[in-house]
C-alpha cells in the first residue's frame, strides 16, 4: 500500500488504519463521532497527502483547461480557485477537482486520491487529441503533502504559525506564504463546510508542520481527524464524493452540479452529451433524505415511493450532529421534490424518509 | 481489553451470562472496540424464537452494519430499551449496562459448550 509522509505519525497517535484506494490511511484516532464534533466545535487536522496535484503550464494552458473542464475557468483571477470536473464525451464524470490559478499560464489541479493516475492519463489523452501545442502537464503528487485544518478555531491556530495575514485570503482563494518556517500554498478551502484551510507543502516538511500545528492547536481543542469523520462531515454538508454521487455513469447534471456545468462555454469534452441531457430531461436527480423513522440509510439501499422503486442511496450515515439517519440518493425526477415522502429499504423493512434541501447541517 | 471470568463467549464475539434458565447476551469489549462508535442497535421483539448460530439483530457503527448471532437457542424474554436512545452504552459498558437481550434457554446446558474467558482471550490474541 502507498503511504503518506505521516504514516508513522498516525500509527504513533494510535490511529486505526485502513486501505483507502491503495493508501494506508487513518480512519479514526479517538473515534469518528468525537472527531466529527471537534471539527464542528473547535478544530481538526487531516492528513490528505494522498490527494493528487497535477500542474498545467504554458501559453495554451487556459485554453486547454477550458476544453478539459466543465466549469468556466476564464473568470478566474490570479490566486483564485474553482470547483470543477472532467467529463467523458458521454457525459459521465472522470473526476471532480479543484482548480488553482497562479497566473494565466500556470495552473494546478487538486484531484481525488483514487483517481490521480486515471486523471493524469485522461489529461494527456485529451491534450494529445487537441490542437494545442504550448501545454505542459506535470503530475506533482509525490512532491506535495497536503494538510487540512478545519473548524471555527482553525484561523486562530494557523495564525500562531505564520505572518501571512490570513484575513486577506478570502474563500476559494489562496496565496503562497511561510507557515512554521516552510514555504507553502495556503488555500481557504475545505471539504467539511467549516472555516478552514488546505495547506500544500513539500512532502519532506509534512511531519514537522503537522507536529507544530498539533502543538499550536491542542490547547484550542484541535484533534487529528481520520477518514471516517471526513466522510460524515462532508455528508452533513451534502458534498459529493466520487464513486458515490459522481462516477463515470453519473453526469454532473444528475449529481446536482449544474451550477459548475457551464453549457454556454465554447466546446468542452462532454458538452454535447450534457446539452442533450438537459434538453431531453435529466433522467435522475440527486436528493437529500432525512429518515423519519429510526434506521440508518446506507449506500446501495433502494429508495421507494410506495410500491415503486424510484432510486438508490449513494451515501448514508447516522449524522453525528443531527443524530438522525441522513443520505444522498439518486432518484427519478418525479420523486425528487423537496418534502416528498419516500421510503428507504433497510434490510427487510421500508422505513420512511423525507426529501430535504442540503446541506443537512447549516 | 476485558474478559470477565464469569461469562461464556463465542467466536462471533458475543458473551453469555447464565442466570438460572435465563441467558443474558451482549457483545464483547473486543467487538465494541472493533466497531467504533455504536450509533444504532436493532433487537428482536420479546417472544421471538432464536436459533443458535443465526443472526438475531444488528449493531451499527457510523461506517458499518454488523450482524449479531445467537450464541444459543431460546426465546427472547427481555430487551434492553436503554440501547434505543443511547446505543453508545455498548461502547462504554459492553458487559454490564450494554446487555442486549435476555432469553429463556431452550436447553440450560447449551451454554456449557461455549468458550470460557481464557479460551476467548486466546482466540483474540491469535486473531491479532
Amino acid at each position: 500500500m502507498k503511504k503518506t509522509p505521516l504514516n508513522q505519525v498516525h500509527r504513533e497517535l494510535g490511529a486505526r488504519m485502513v486501505d483507502f484506494g491503495g493508501w494506508d490511511m487513518p480512519v479514526q484516532y479517538s473515534g469518528v463521532i468525537e472527531e466529527h464534533l471537534a471539527v464542528r466545535q473547535a478544530a481538526g487536522l487531516f492528513d490528505v497527502s494522498h490527494m493528487g496535484e497535477i500542474e498545467v503550464t504554458g501559453a495554451d494552458a487556459l485554453a486547454f483547461i477550458q476544453h478539459l473542464t466543465i466549469n468556466d475557468a476564464v473568470k478566474l483571477v490570479d490566486g483564485q480557485i474553482q470547483y470543477s470536473a472532467f467529463c467523458y464525451p458521454e457525459g459521465g464524470v472522470v473526476d471532480d477537482v479543484t482548480l488553482y490559478r497562479f497566473n494565466e499560464s500556470h495552473f494546478l489541479f487538486c484531484v481525488n486520491a483514487s483517481n490521480t493516475d486515471k486523471d493524469f492519463a485522461w489529461m494527456q489523452q485529451v491534450l494529445a487529441e487537441s490542437a494545442m501545442n504550448d501545454v505542459t502537464l506535470n503530475n506533482r503528487s509525490s512532491e506535495f503533502a497536503q494538510l487540512a485544518l478545519q473548524g471555527p478555531k482553525s484561523e486562530e491556530i494557523l495564525a500562531a504559525l505564520t505572518n501571512v495575514v490570513l484575513a486577506d485570503i478570502v474563500y476559494y482563494h489562496f496565496c503562497e506564504g511561510v507557515v512554521a518556517d516552510v514555504k507553502m500554498i495556503i488555500s481557504r478551502t475545505g471539504y467539511t463546510g467549516e472555516e478552514g484551510f488546505e495547506l500544500y507543502l513539500p512532502a519532506t516538511a509534512a511531519v514537522k508542520v503537522w507536529q507544530q500545528l498539533l502543538v499550536a492547536g491542542v490547547p484550542h481543542g484541535l484533534l487529528p481527524i481520520g477518514l471516517g469523520a471526513r466522510d460524515t462531515l462532508r455528508l452533513e454538508k451534502g458534498y459529493a464524493l466520487y464513486g458515490h454521487e459522481l462516477s463515470e455513469n453519473i453526469s454532473p447534471l444528475e449529481a446536482g452540479l449544474a451550477w459548475i456545468t457551464k453549457l454556454d462555454k465554447p466546446d468542452f469534452v462532454g458538452k454535447a452529451a450534457l446539452l442533450a441531457q438537459k434538453n431531453h430531461g435529466i433522467p435522475r436527480r440527486r436528493v437529500g433524505l432525512v429518515m423519519q423513522e429510526r434506521g440508518i440509510p446506507r449506500e446501495g439501499y433502494p429508495v421507494f415511493d410506495g410500491d415503486r422503486e424510484v432510486g438508490v442511496v449513494t451515501s448514508g450515515t447516522m449524522s453525528p450532529t443531527l443524530k438522525v439517519g441522513i443520505a444522498l440518493a439518486l432518484v427519478e425526477p418525479a420523486a425528487a421534490g423537496v418534502d416528498s415522502e419516500l421510503q428507504v429499504a433497510i434490510r427487510n423493512r421500508r422505513m420512511s424518509a423525507k426529501v430535504v434541501r442540503t446541506p443537512f447541517v447549516k | 481489553m476485558e474478559f470477565p471470568e464469569e461469562l461464556k463467549y463465542t467466536e462471533e464475539h458475543e458473551w453469555v451470562l447464565v442466570e438460572d434458565e435465563l441467558a443474558v447476551i451482549g457483545i464483547t469489549d473486543f467487538a465494541q472496540d472493533a466497531l467504533g462508535d455504536v450509533v444504532f442497535v436493532e433487537l428482536p421483539e420479546v417472544g421471538t424464537v432464536l436459533e443458535a448460530g443465526k443472526a438475531f439483530g444488528v449493531v451499527e457503527s457510523v461506517k458499518a452494519v454488523s450482524d449479531i448471532y445467537a450464541p444459543i437457542s431460546g426465546t427472547v424474554e427481555e430487551i434492553n430499551d436503554d440501547l434505543v436512545e443511547a446505543p453508545e452504552i455498548i461502547n462504554t459498558s459492553p458487559y454490564e449496562d450494554g446487555w442486549m437481550i435476555k432469553i429463556r434457554m431452550a436447553d440450560v446446558s447449551d451454554a456449557d459448550a461455549l468458550m470460557d474467558a481464557e479460551a476467548y482471550q486466546a482466540l483474540i490474541e491469535e486473531e491479532s
